[in-house]
């Protein structure tokens, strides 16, 4: 299959950046996406050019490495998929493919398509943890924990945080991401002593990454590839709105 | 802290800003379906007796009179916070994209909430004026009834009364759903089928209720 492609090219965080055109040739239909950027780098590498920039990892689905705006979406023309899970069967041959960067404030373009997914992180590290005492071991099954609750738990535990919900986001929004993580940990008993701090923490971090506001439009859910659903941000608002109207019993 | 705050400071957060925004939109929805049943007595044909009788009730009984102030106040702080969101809807991200199919992954309902509260907003003050500052603020020797029937003949204003109220069932289309799911209502599957059900008949329904009543003015001119 033959594409023409149209990458963003950007040096560091400094250049501005710009679109470059490039024709690719010989791509197997059943070639993933990063397959056809790979065939594109070596044929660039041969004619003595600089290669596209782009993350990617397990190429499995599982390790949110990838993320490509492709066509005017996140992770490409199909729902709930990873970029390296998108196929080149999924276009038409001799298409032209526009390629960006996830486009966010809080994720700085490094190089290319390489994007500082880091702000994700930090909103983790204000409340993705639990209060475990050191020692020995606890036995294991020593909480019961319902079935449903953990089925709903794991659900939310999904996320891989790849950042499509804000890419996908016309405000750039990380409601989705954030909301995974706190229903996550409100599902289960070991969640429940941080839930109110955690939910005020994460929200408090997202804003001072500069993510934006969360207007309910449902795209990130489209575009998420481990299909965190929209109730995950019900849970999310219903929690930050108790946590801020109630005392907190397991306050210092 | 061991005590329940009355600290406000969450609702400054994008989060809080967004419960505000649900509130004030759901106060605003139950005062539509006020609103609209007064309003259907215009069908009736006794002359305006009754809508007038309605009228004189609404603008006199003072329990009416408070609520009329915090309808007042939920119009000013849902209007402020929606162009608060507006002005820093492109904070998150500076630079756009070059291509961006938002049709793929969003309802026309929510991608059109700009144009439809914009043409709502002018809606309300052209309303406003023609009726609130006629009658109340004026002191207009016309009855309401006669306000209304010398607004809706006029096919202009009876035009733009139906081009507002479309864009009312898009903005409610959105914004019915979203209010409720703001509030962390939407707990399951069968809660959200419900609510998008009822958010999608209510925004046909009220604001049809609305435009039938220009519209049946109109055919009387005839």
């Amino acid at each position: 299959m033959r594409f023409t492609l149209r990458i963003w090219r950007q040096k560091n965080s400094q250049d501005e950046g710009r679109f470059e055109v490039y024709e690719v040739d010989g791509v197997p239909p059943n070639a993933s996406f990063l397959e056809m950027l790979d065939i594109l780098n070596e044929k660039l590498i041969k004619e003595g050019k600089e290669p596209v920039a782009f993350d990617h990892d397990c190429r499995e689905g599982i390790c949110g490495s990838c993320g490509l705006f492709i066509n005017g979406r996140a992770h490409g023309p199909l729902p709930n998929i990873t970029t390296c899970r998108l196929y080149m069967r999924h276009f038409k041959d001799g298409d032209t493919i526009t390629i960006e960067p996830f486009r966010a404030k809080p994720f700085p373009v490094i190089k290319d398509l390489v994007v500082d997914r880091s702000a994700l992180d930090r909103i983790i590290q204000k409340g993705g943890y639990i209060s475990v005492n050191t020692g020995s071991a606890p036995d294991a099954n020593s909480i019961p924990i319902p079935k449903p609750a953990a089925d709903r738990a794991f659900d939310y535990a999904t996320c891989i945080g790849c950042g499509a919900c804000v890419a996908a986001c016309k405000n750039a929004s990380a409601m989705l991401f954030t909301a995974a993580k706190v229903a996550h940990l409100a599902m289960l008993p070991q969640g429940q002593p941080e839930r109110r701090q955690r939910v005020k923490r994460m929200v408090a971090q997202m804003d001072l990454e500069g993510f934006g506001h969360c207007s309910n439009t449902g795209a990130c859910a489209v575009e998420c590839p481990a299909k965190i659903p929209l109730k995950a941000i019900a849970q999310l608002q219903r929690d930050y709105i108790w946590a801020n109207l109630t005392p907190d019993p397991h306050a210092p | 802290m061991k005590t329940a705050s009355l600290a406000v400071g969450w609702l400054h957060t994008t989060v809080g800003r967004k419960v505000i925004m649900a509130v004030t939109g759901l106060f605003l929805i139950t005062f539509l379906v006020v609103h609209l049943a007064g309003n259907l007595l215009l069908l009736r044909n006794d002359g305006g007796a009754a809508f007038n009788a309605y009228a004189e009730f609404m603008s006199t009984n003072p329990l009416i009179r408070i609520l009329e102030i915090a309808l007042f106040a939920g119009f000013i702080i849902h209007i402020y916070q929606g162009l608060y969101f507006i002005f820093r809807e492109r904070r998150g991200r500076p630079k756009g994209y070059a291509l961006n199919d938002a049709k793929a992954n969003t309802s026309l309902f929510s991608r059109t909430m700009r144009l439809s509260a914009l043409v709502i907003l002018v809606f309300l003050i052209v309303h406003l004026k023609h009726f609130f500052v006629e009658h109340r603020l004026l002191g207009s020797p016309m009855s309401m009834y006669e306000l209304c029937k010398l607004a809706f003949e006029n096919p202009y204003y009876s035009a733009f009364y139906v081009v507002s109220m479309v864009l009312l069932a898009f903005h409610l289309a959105h914004g019915f759903y979203s209010g409720f799911q703001t509030l962390g209502l939407i707990v399951n599957r069968r809660v959200e089928q419900i609510v998008r059900w009822g958010a999608a008949v209510f925004a046909f329904l009220v604001p049809l209720g609305f435009a039938i009543i220009p519209i049946y003015f109109l055919i009387k001119t005839l």
